[in-house]
């Protein structure tokens, strides 16, 4: 398996990005903040127009570091990322399997698979976590749902038959998100998902973490030699990072979304750290920003054994491994592909 | 029969094709490098980028780094380590020099000699390469230099070892055609292979992953 790297993220906005040599060199007001080898990270992510310079982009394309620009909320700008890896025809492969309505619901089914299945681990690990503190009988009908639709899937033929399944399951998935908030329930409170802008601290949060998590999938599909943008599940819309979101399925709510409630209810992001607009729409600040992207860090630097392959490894690689898993499918080396089913 | 240069493989494949016929391909023809297998060669290329233009006369000798050479028969291009141009009444002329001399390839190797034919089919694959240039006839040996020995070793360049290294280029061409990863055989070796985490060598024999799933989701089944 591949090492995992560290990602770089850049928040403050008046930061330029310069290359010295084999380091990245964090620049602001003319001084040197920080200075970090090349060869130590995966990927830079920077919020806010933080500049970079041309020589740096370079050196990143060419060591295969992916440098993404996002907005300061995390809205994707763009992505510097060196010549393609991985051959011409592993994309073509993708392509063809792509247009082909049969073959892309195989592989989407497993995508949701594994959702649906992760998911379900979630709220079967709240209810025998906190049996005093939760409805369990309400926990427990969610969980047969999702056990149900897990049954239904292997006979979802088309796209749309397992988006039909997959969006029954998520209504009532996030209908005990709420429920496993256990902390600071005045300030952190689920009703609905709304991302567009975020309409609450927990959107808002599952949002910038969401974000994170697409660009990490996006970065190791690349990685793998298939194309971020062209998906099975998620049809090609131009600029979406379709297959990135596709496989980002499987670890929504296994990596994200229990990553948001431990960040909760273990109080360290608190209600203080978020700002209402006007309009209701709701913004991190900058420290609550920085708390979780360094919580996810560490996240990533936990270690797990992955269910199929037997191994080791960080959580933050498990993007990759799946990511890899489905190219070996695509060229032919396995029956099926085997989702990240999570336990 | 001769290749266009669209088709030329690279020489260095051929000590992965000697081992491992789906690591060559999955480095080759893939594209799926991976870092143990790019810095090992990368390091090799590096050093010899450095001094490429580099050639110095000693005694009856001239040495020349990081040759780029290639045969339109065989199909290949690669890079020698080093030549050697031994002056000798059986060489050829070569430009720029008086006298005649004898190509000698060398070729170093940081670890210590290996098991398989790997090295040997490597260094007779260049010498081919610099016959066909230098239209020099057969060179009857060449040399391997292995950092941990310390020592250099004669490698007669025979008729079998010759007839190895074609037979193995064709079939590499073949493969390089089809664009074809040949299935996992999996083997002692896979435990010393660069590419295994990109391999996955047990997964992909075929019927494991749908074993896995169906382990898995018995409980929804
Ligand atoms: S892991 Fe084994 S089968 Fe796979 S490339 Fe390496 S040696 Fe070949």
């Amino acid at each position: 398996m591949k090492i995992l790297g560290n990602t770089l993220y850049v928040t403050s906005q008046d930061a330029y990005l310069a290359l010295d040599g084999e380091n990245v060199v964090i620049q602001r007001e003319e001084s040197e903040t920080r200075r970090i080898p090349l060869h130590n990270l995966d990927g830079i992510v920077t919020f806010g127009y933080t500049g970079a310079s041309p020589a740096l982009m370079g050196a990143c394309a060419e060591r295969g570091v992916v440098l993404t620009f996002l907005t300061m909320h995390g809205r994707f700008l763009a992505r510097v990322s060196g010549t393609e890896q991985g051959n011409v025809l592993l994309r073509k492969t993708q392509y063809r399997f792509s247009d082909d309505e049969a073959q892309s619901a195989g592989i989407a089914r497993g995508f949701i698979t594994g959702k649906l299945f992760n998911s379900r681990w979630i709220v079967e690990r709240a209810a025998r976590d906190y049996p005093l503190r939760l409805d369990k009988e309400k926990l427990s009908g969610v969980s047969a749902s999702l056990a149900d639709a897990i049954r239904s899937l292997p006979c979802a033929e088309t796209l749309e038959d397992i988006r039909g399944i997959e969006g029954k399951a998520a209504t009532q998935y996030f209908s005990v998100l709420d429920d496993m908030i256990l902390q600071q329930k005045n300030d952190f409170f689920f009703r609905s998902r709304n991302r567009r802008p975020p309409m609450d601290n927990v959107n808002a949060m599952i949002f910038f973490v969401y974000t994170l998590l697409a660009h990490d999938t996006a970065s190791a599909l690349e990685t793998v030699g298939l194309d971020p943008y062209v998906g099975f599940l998620h049809r090609d819309r131009p600029g979406r990072l379709s297959l990135a979101l596709d496989l980002m399925e499987e670890f929504r709510s296994v990596l994200a979304d229990r990553f948001v409630l431990t960040l909760i209810n273990t109080k360290q992001v608190n209600g203080g750290g978020f700002i209402q607009k006007e309009n209701g729409a709701v913004l991190m600040d900058d420290d609550t920003r920085k708390t979780i992207l360094t919580a996810w860090q560490k996240k990533k630097q936990e270690q797990i054994t992955h269910p199929m392959l037997g191994e080791k490894m960080e959580w933050g690689l498990v993007p990759y491994s799946q990511a890899l898993l489905l190219a070996r499918y695509l060229r032919g080396d396995m029956d099926v592909y085997p989702p990240f089913l999570w336990k | 029969m001769e290749y266009s240069e669209e088709e030329f493989l690279s020489i260095a494949g051929l000590q992965h094709f000697a081992f491992c016929r789906r690591q060559w391909a999955l480095a080759y023809l893939e594209m799926q490098w991976n870092e143990n297998l790019r810095t090992a060669e990368g390091h090799i290329l590096h050093e010899n980028a450095h001094d490429s233009f580099s050639a110095e006369k000693r005694g009856d000798r001239i040495i020349s780094r990081g040759m780029a050479v290639f045969s339109r028969r065989l199909g290949v291009n690669g890079v020698c380590d080093i030549v050697e141009f031994h002056a000798s009444p059986h060489g050829v002329p070569i430009f720029g020099r008086e006298g005649k001399w004898l190509p000698v390839p060398v070729e170093y190797k940081r670890g210590a000699p290996k098991e398989n034919d790997a090295d040997r089919l490597q260094l007779c694959c260049q010498a081919m390469c610099l016959e066909e240039m230098l239209l020099c006839g057969e060179i009857p040996k060449a040399y391997l230099y292995y950092g941990e020995t310390a020592r250099r070793t004669a490698v007669p360049l025979d008729e079998a070892l010759r007839g190895k290294v074609a037979a193995m280029l064709s079939e590499m061409h073949e493969l390089s055609r089809r664009k074809y990863t040949p299935r996992v055989k999996p083997a002692k070796s896979c435990n010393a292979c660069s590419l295994k985490g990109l391999c996955l060598p047990k997964l992909c024999r075929g019927g494991s992953a749908a074993d896995y799933l169906k382990k898995r989701l018995e409980e929804f089944s």
